[in-house]
Order: structure tokens, then C-alpha cells, then sequence
């Protein structure tokens, strides 16, 4: 399973300060931890960005691919900045991802960009209006976005759909949905769709010291169910990930498989 | 529209190996189940390297052993027979006399015949203890100090003397047989352990245990394919070392291989039984995933080939 490392979210005070202050010393730190525990992918969230976006995507693109060789998944509702950060992107550490489409007409464009850069790209499944209340809607939503990609001319197999995880503390009755949404969505083509998560969000408004095992057991519950890459802490859910493909058959046992 | 047979392609690909410095050999390298060349890329031909001792073969039954009548006395003259009259592409030569039970030579002794035998040949040479845990672990250490810029292998590293003998392997430039008992988990710790120790992954060859035809030749097959497998459809690294079948050892010391004529006259001739017996458990294991093999009898390593030529 593919794990991009949330780490480098704007969200985060140290990454804010040095996106902001173009410090690229933590924000290659951040990376170059990210990928020595597991990363295949590293997320680039630098939020809205209305103001100089574009510059700010392309720095922190050509700031990642400097210390780490993988490709990056570029976070932001700016188009331009996406735009400009796939031009920077180097397409020979792995194929770029663009993080997000989904029903809502403002993210069509994002689909386009996909097409025209032949990257792949994550399917929020939600519209413009509330959230969606079950599997069966998100993957109405999900066939929407599919025959959309297919029109734009971007091949199914770049889509990752993401069936939006929610908070545990406030809607605990979707966590059991979300898990079933990820079994329905690859039932929606053949070769089955890919799928995304971002993890995290379970936890999230959780105390600390119980943010970790509600992410590392969810995991194991997605990953059951074939999830195809998460967005989240690799140091966190590495341990599960080898574990579960181990359990799982994907990967060879051996008495240190979690050294491997 | 014309029929077009699908193709199963794989992420992984077996590393390919290189041993000797005169005259160099290349085994593994694939990308593709064995022999499968019409589905990805099998650059080269399995290797055969042929059995010599530093003692005389005593425990050979007699219709191998007559074919080294005359020079399977002396190492040297063995493996100059081997290269010479038989074309021998690699020699494996098996330290046996070191063994507590045997002769218990001397890890000096042992080094002086690889010095030797390395003088007399140009073809790569295999370097193999007598398979007890403690000697060789002296023995191969001076052993590969002995064959130090031959570009030789060395074998074999088990789970409980790994790390002297690979450690050795490692500071005199030679490959490595990492061999564990027919259990693919246990073979896959073994090269995890080698590589922690920093053994270069791409210079070990996978020993999986050998057993011939009638005596668990089926666990070593399903082994070896496993392992194949997870090098190539899981891209597994640290099982992509290419694999030794070491037949002769296991072949020659059966009832099938030794049972005479006189007692057993329904089980056909006693030499070509051994022959079959031999080339058969070999080409089934080239079958199963084997790049490298150690054999005996020529007939026997001349109808492999021919397999192979046939299959490649």
C-alpha cells in the first residue's frame, strides 16, 4: 500500500513558518524522515494559497524533490498553483498526484490539469451540498467523477477515489460506511478503481494519546478491504502496513519482515 | 481479429551473477517465470558446475566414481579433468575432508588445495565447506582468504555460522550461498540477515536445500517456486538472489542410485538409472527456478544442457 506523508501541511506551525519564511531546511527534514519510514509519496499541502500560490507550489515542489527522490502530491483548491507545480515537477522520481477533484463544478478544472499532465489524481467524492450520508451515495458521486475523468480523456486506472473519512467523535455511525465504501468503489470497474483515504481525519478532535491507535487500527480495516494508499503519518502506520500485507500475503514473511 | 495470447508480465527481476576473473560466468538475470522467454527477458543460461573433492570420492557409488578413475586422488589433476576433457563451465569444489568425521583437515590444508586447484583452472570456482556448522566456519574463512581475487563462491553461510563466513566472503570479494532448510520464511531471514550485516543482496545466491527425485524433490520445487514468486510477481529484493540446486550431492546417495543389478534386475541398468536420476531431479529444479546447479556424472550434466538448449 502506498503511504504519501501528511507531514508537510500548512496546517502545522513549523511547516507554515517555513513555507512562508522559504526555509528549506525543515521542510527537506520533514521529507527526508517521511520517506526513511515509508513514504511513497509526499503530500504538499500549502492550503488555499490565494496569494502567490504558484510561486510557493513550485518552491516547495523543487524543495521536496531535492532531498527526496519521490513524486509529490500537490495539495491546494489553486489551479494555477497546481498548474505550476506539475511544470516543475520531476517526472522521473514517479508520477505526480493531484489532491483534489470531486462533484463540485469549481474542482472540474483539476480533472482537465490531470488529463493534460497525464498525472494521477484523487476523487473527493462529495458535491457542492452537504456530505455524503452512505456508501451507496458516495458511490453515485464516485460514477459521476469516473464518467467525467473518462470524458476529459484521463485513464481510470490515474483516478484515486477518496470516500472523504470523517471524525469518529462527531459521526461515528460513517466509519463503519467509509470501510464498506472502499469495497464498493473498486465494484465500480474492472480493473477494480483505486483508493485513497485521508487517515487522519478519523482521529481528528481526539485526544493525543488515542489519535494514533484509532488511525493504526482503522487502516488495518481499510487495508482488509483493499485500500490503495492513505494519506498519513508513516511513522505512525508503517508497523501496521507491513504487517497487514504480510497477514494479508502480499508480502513474504520473514521474522523481520518489519525491518525490511 | 486475431488471437493474441496474454501475457504475464512482473514487476521484480532475479539479479543477475558473475563469477571468475580468468574466464567469467553469468547466471540468473530474468524477469520472467523460467524459461519463459516469450513472456519477458532471460538473458542467461542456467550454469552446471562440476562436483570435485579434496579427498577421493570413497562414498561416490561406483559408476560416477569410475569416471574420475586417475585423477580424483589428487584435487588439481580433478579439476584440470573437469575443465579440460569435460569443458566444464565452473568447477565446485566441495571441502568435505574437513569434516570432524572425515579426514578433519585443516582450515590450512583446505586453503593450500583452493590455492592449488584456483593455479590449475581458468573457469570460476565454487568454494564449499563440508556442511558441519563450526568447521566451516574456519575452514571457508580461510578458504576465501585463499581464493582472494578470484571472484569465487563461497558456501554455504547457514543461519548459525553466517556471519564469520560472510563477513569473509565480503573482504575478499567473493558470492555468497545464504542456505536454509527447505522453509521459504526462514530462507528469506537468512538474506535479510546478510543484508543488515552488509552483504550486497546482489552478490548472494539462494540455497533453498536440494533433495532428489523420490526424496522430497516436491518440497524443494515448491520452495524454489515460491521464492520465484515473490521475487517477481512481489518484487520482493531480498528474494531475488538467483537460486543453487546443489543435485549431484543428494542424487548419488540413494537406494535408486546405488541398488545393484543383481539384487534389483527389474529396476533396469544401474548407470543409466543413475544418469536418469541425476539429469531428471536437475532438469526439474531448472523447472522450479534454479540458475545454478553442482552435479557429477557428464551424461548426466550433458542431457541438462540439452534440456536447456532446447528451452532457451
Amino acid at each position: 500500500m502506498l503511504i504519501i506523508g501528511e507531514k508537510l501541511s500548512i496546517i502545522a506551525k513549523r511547516v507554515r513558518e517555513a513555507m512562508m519564511k522559504r526555509d528549506k531546511g525543515p521542510i527537506q527534514e520533514i521529507a527526508v524522515a517521511q520517506k526513511n519510514a515509508g513514504a511513497g509519496m509526499i503530500d504538499a499541502n500549502i492550503g488555499p494559497a490565494e496569494d502567490g500560490g504558484e510561486e510557493l507550489m513550485e518552491w516547495m515542489v523543487t524543495t521536496i524533490q531535492e532531498a527526496v527522490q519521490l513524486p509529490v502530491c500537490l495539495d491546494t483548491t489553486n489551479y494555477a498553483a497546481i498548474e505550476a507545480g506539475l511544470k516543475v515537477h520531476n517526472n522521473d522520481y514517479g508520477t505526480p498526484m493531484i489532491n483534489s477533484t470531486s462533484n463540485d463544478p469549481e474542482r472540474f478544472p483539476m480533472l482537465e490539469l490531470a488529463a493534460k499532465y497525464d498525472c494521477l489524481i484523487i476523487g473527493l467524492t462529495v458535491g457542492k451540498g452537504g456530505l455524503p450520508a452512505d456508501e451507496e451515495e458516495r458511490s453515485a458521486i464516485a460514477a459521476e467523477i469516473m464518467a467525467r475523468a473518462m470524458e476529459y480523456g484521463l485513464p481510470l486506472e490515474n483516478l484515486y477515489l477518496d470516500p472523504l473519512v470523517l471524525q469518529i467523535a462527531t459521526t461515528q455511525e460513517q466509519a463503519v460506511k467509509v470501510i464498506k465504501t472502499i469495497k464498493m468503489f473498486q465494484e465500480l470497474n474492472d480493473p477494480p478503481m483505486k483508493t485513497v483515504v485521508g487517515l487522519s481525519n478519523i482521529s481528528n478532535g481526539c485526544p493525543k494519546d488515542v489519535r494514533h491507535i484509532l488511525n493504526r487500527y482503522y487502516l488495518a480495516l481499510l487495508m482488509y478491504e483493499g485500500l490503495t494508499a492513505a494519506i498519513a503519518d508513516p511513522v505512525e502506520v508503517i508497523e501496521t502496513v507491513k504487517t497487514i500485507d504480510v497477514i494479508m500475503g502480499k508480502t513474504l514473511y520473514a521474522h523481520s519482515y518489519l525491518e525490511m | 481479429m486475431a488471437f493474441v495470447p496474454p501475457k504475464e508480465s512482473f514487476a521484480g527481476r532475479v539479479f543477475p551473477v558473475t563469477i571468475g576473473t580468468g574466464v567469467q560466468q553469468t547466471f540468473g538475470g530474468e524477469n520472467t517465470l523460467p524459461f519463459h522467454s516469450f513472456e519477458g527477458e532471460v538473458p542467461n543460461r542456467p550454469l552446471i558446475a562440476y562436483e570435485i573433492q579434496d579427498v577421493p570420492p570413497e562414498d561416490w557409488p561406483e559408476t560416477v566414481r569410475k569416471l574420475y578413475d586417475g585423477v580424483s586422488d589428487d584435487p588439481v589433476k580433478w579439476a584440470k579433468y573437469c575443465e579440460e576433457e569435460l569443458k566444464a563451465k565452473a568447477v565446485a569444489l566441495r571441502l568435505v575432508g574437513t569434516h570432524p568425521d572425515s579426514k578433519d583437515l585443516s582450515a590450512e590444508d583446505a586453503a593450500k588445495t583452493v590455492t592449488d586447484v584456483l593455479g590449475a583452472i581458468k573457469v570460476p570456482l565454487i568454494v564449499l565447506g563440508s556442511n558441519h556448522v563450526e568447521k566451516d566456519s574456519e575452514v571457508l574463512v580461510r578458504a576465501a582468504e585463499a581464493a582472494k581475487g578470484h571472484d569465487c563462491i563461497i558456501g554455504k553461510a547457514q543461519e548459525a555460522n553466517y556471519k564469520t563466513i560472510a563477513a569473509a566472503a565480503m573482504a575478499n570479494g567473493h558470492k555468497l550461498i545464504a542456505m536454509s532448510e527447505l522453509d521459504i520464511n526462514l530462507s528469506k531471514q537468512l538474506n535479510i540477515l546478510l543484508t543488515q550485516m552488509g552483504f550486497d543482496k546482489e552478490k548472494l545466491i539462494t540455497d533453498p536445500m536440494c533433495s532428489a527425485l523420490g526424496y522430497g524433490l516436491e518440497y524443494t520445487y515448491s520452495v524454489m517456486e515460491r521464492i520465484r514468486l515473490a521475487a517477481l510477481a512481489q518484487n520482493d529484493a531480498v528474494m531475488q538472489p538467483p537460486m543453487l540446486a546443489d543435485v549431484g550431492m543428494y542424487v548419488w546417495k540413494i537406494k535408486e542410485t546405488q541398488a545393484p543389478e543383481d539384487v534389483l534386475p527389474e529396476w533396469g541398468s544401474l548407470e543409466e538409472r543413475g544418469i536418469a536420476w541425476e539429469a531428471v531431479t536437475a532438469s526439474s529444479l531448472l523447472m522450479a527456478g534454479a540458475e545454478l546447479l553442482i552435479m557429477r556424472h557428464q551424461k548426466a550434466v550433458e542431457a541438462v544442457e540439452l534440456f536447456v538448449d532446447e528451452l532457451m
